[in-house]
């Protein structure tokens, strides 16, 4: 995109280190200099307003956030001024910049360096946030930001740069707004966000050793929920179970579980159960963590008590 | 005096007369209560924004704040979009959806105007930064207050715009009063313009009531910026005739305005548009008849943009939900 779209930039703190982004910016500085690969000082509200700044000003940044929790530094340009902007302007003016921001949960870190505040942005007017689990949607909902004329949220999860995949060298897109079925099923709907994903298939997979044909429906993109696919899932299967890597209370699962029952009630022949963490700050100690992230097991008792085959 | 033209000031004058005569127009109906949209009168404070502007060209970028209805005419704005903002119209500069708080005038240069106090100063520097990435010759102004002296954002913005050189002047108007706080009660000296200095950014002073003084420190920041030679950091001292938001503070029956009256008076005798009437006179620049046909002429414009307004239809109910995002 930085090739074929010279208004396109990247900022934030650590932009020229893999220990920050890993090895997302690898050779950028390289190709395109400190002009357009800009690292910051540890100013996040400024930085991030910088970025918000250069994109009313015609350019497409994408600002960084290594560790989503610093980015609560930035709520006034997030939240005041780039998610109001194109509206308070009565359409004269608009943000085109992608916030991109890193969960980086685990590894004892503890609750100052482990949350997932998707759900907090997603409750914003004129914010968009995508969530990809794949390498492949990752560069293709990066892609789509870019290129979308409103502010965009894109949130990673550390856990999710072990996994590989096939990337096209070719630039395309991934549309924001589309949730895609990673697995067909016709017993329940399992909806996923991010690095749940693969805990959900994980899930699925060994409940058909059992005869239970999960549906997993991989969410992508938080705000614009795609609610007609979950809608169609749900009149498939009647049941649904919802997996998020954030809160439970007021959180991104809240919110699917009432998209469901105000639409779809008619369908459901038992009631939607949520599996996320605790309403608990992440912990540090191993044995603690352990407790704290949901997992496949979690997922399955979930399941087995969306279609009333509890073992407990 | 001999440096400018006859024009040249004319226009300055218009200009400062334009804001004042906008600006008393809102009094009346805000009492009244047919503006209910929470208006921040620039009354006292016009000699910044005419004398900043004036330094400017149009491609040149500025941001505002809460009280920017001066930012915006002089920048360029229409004063019948901004009469028929505050109402509330379909008309107006932000098609009725921002009010008095957002204004905004893209083709001339004011990319937007926001109350959140100093938090248009970080977008700014982006803009400015925008500039220099495109390698464009345009200068940034960001408008705000002595109360933004106090967020921490202002000191980010400065130390990222010193450490990237960026084309920027942060123009702090200093009208002595943070809401109701006076400037002694947030601060521990009356001392903004030093703010830069740690940041290797040189910070003035001027009397923001003299319009000659601030245009031409103005026009000095300008030149610095377009050498490459910014950010510059100014500090205009000012006087608000109005209260913080409103004509005399009156919200909602309470009077808030707790400023002497001494204190009131001393700044009335320096209105910076009694003043530079005084210096054209003067200076024979302009006789008092001209003056006068400038006054009648503007108030004309005044009279004008409330026709407009009233002649215009508010956002149709159905259409509540448009611009959330751009589609």
């Amino acid at each position: 995109m930085m090739s074929s779209d010279k208004s396109v930039f990247l900022i934030g703190q650590g932009v020229k280190s893999p220990w920050y982004v890993g090895n997302t910016a690898r050779g950028l500085l390289e190709k395109f200099g400190t002009e357009r690969v800009i690292d910051t000082p540890v100013s996040e509200n400024a930085i991030t307003g910088v970025a918000v700044g250069a994109a009313i000003a015609g350019m497409r940044p994408v600002v960084v956030h290594p560790r989503m929790d610093f980015m609560l530094y930035a709520m006034d340009p997030i939240i005041n001024e780039a998610a109001n902007w194109h509206y308070m302007f009565g359409g004269r003016s608009n943000v085109p910049v992608v916030i991109w921001s890193i969960i980086n949960r685990g590894g004892e870190q503890a609750a100052q360096h482990s949350q997932a505040l998707h759900a907090l942005f997603a409750h914003i007017p004129g914010l968009k946030v995508v969530m990809p689990s794949t390498p492949y949607d990752a560069k293709g909902l990066m892609i789509s930001a870019i290129k979308d004329d409103n502010p965009v949220i894109y949130i990673d999860d550390r856990w999710l740069y072990n996994i590989e995949g096939e990337v096209p060298e070719e630039i395309y897109e991934v549309p924001i707004g589309k949730a895609i079925i990673r697995k067909e099923g016709k017993d329940i709907t399992l909806a996923a966000t991010s690095y749940m994903v693969y805990e959900a298939i994980q899930a699925a997979e060994e409940l058909s050793k059992d005869g239970i044909d999960v549906e997993v429906i991989d969410i992508r993109s938080i705000k614009p929920l795609d609610k007609k696919m979950l809608l169609n899932s749900v009149q498939k299967t009647g049941r649904f179970v919802v997996v998020d890597g954030g809160w439970k209370t007021c959180g991104f699962s809240a919110e699917v579980s009432a998209l469901v029952s105000e639409n779809g009630f008619k369908y459901l022949k038992a009631p939607i159960i949520r599996v996320t963490l605790p309403d608990t700050p992440a912990p540090a100690s191993y044995r603690l963590e352990k407790e704290y992230y949901p997992t496949h097991i979690d997922i399955i008792k979930g399941i087995k008590k969306a279609i009333g085959d509890e073992e407990e | 005096m001999k440096k400018y033209t006859k024009g040249f000031l004319e226009n300055l004058y218009r200009q400062i007369i334009r804001i004042r005569f906008c600006e008393e127009s809102l009094v009346e109906p805000i009492l009244k209560g047919e503006i209910k949209c929470p208006c921040h009168l620039y009354s006292g404070e016009e000699a910044i924004a005419t004398g900043v502007c004036a330094a400017l060209e149009e491609r040149d970028y500025v941001f505002g704040n809460h009280r920017s209805h001066g930012h915006y005419l002089a920048k360029g704005g229409s004063m019948p979009e901004l009469i028929a903002e505050i109402y509330g119209k379909e008309t107006g500069c932000s098609k009725g959806r921002g009010g008095s708080m957002h204004v905004i005038v893209p083709d001339k240069g004011l990319l937007g105007a926001a109350p959140l106090v100093a938090g248009t100063i970080s977008l700014a520097v982006g803009a400015a930064l925008a500039a220099k990435i495109r390698k464009e010759d345009r200068v940034t102004v960001s408008f705000f207050g002595d109360g933004a002296a106090g967020e921490g954002v202002l000191y980010e913005s400065l130390n990222f715009a010193s450490l990237k050189k960026l084309p920027i002047i942060f123009a702090c108007e200093n009208n002595l009063y943070s809401t109701h706080m006076p400037i002694r009660e947030c601060r521990p000296g009356n001392n903004i313009f030093k703010s830069s200095v740690p940041f290797c950014i040189p910070g003035y002073r001027v009397d923001g009531n003299d319009v000659l003084k601030v245009y031409e420190l103005s026009k000095k920041a300008v030149e610095l910026c377009r050498k490459g030679q910014g950010p510059v950091f100014i500090e205009f001292m000012t006087y608000r005739l109005r209260g913080h938001v409103g004509p005399d503070d009156n919200i909602q029956g309470t009077h808030t305005d707790i400023r002497p009256k001494t204190e009131i008076e001393k700044w009335t005798k320096r209105d910076p548009i009694k003043r530079f009437e005084k210096t054209l006179l003067k200076n024979r620049i302009l006789t008092k008849e001209d003056l006068e046909i400038i006054r009648k002429e503007t108030e004309a414009e005044v009279k004008n943009a409330y026709v407009f307004t009233m002649n215009s239809p508010y956002p149709e109910k159905n259409e509540l939900t448009k611009y959330v995002f751009k589609e």
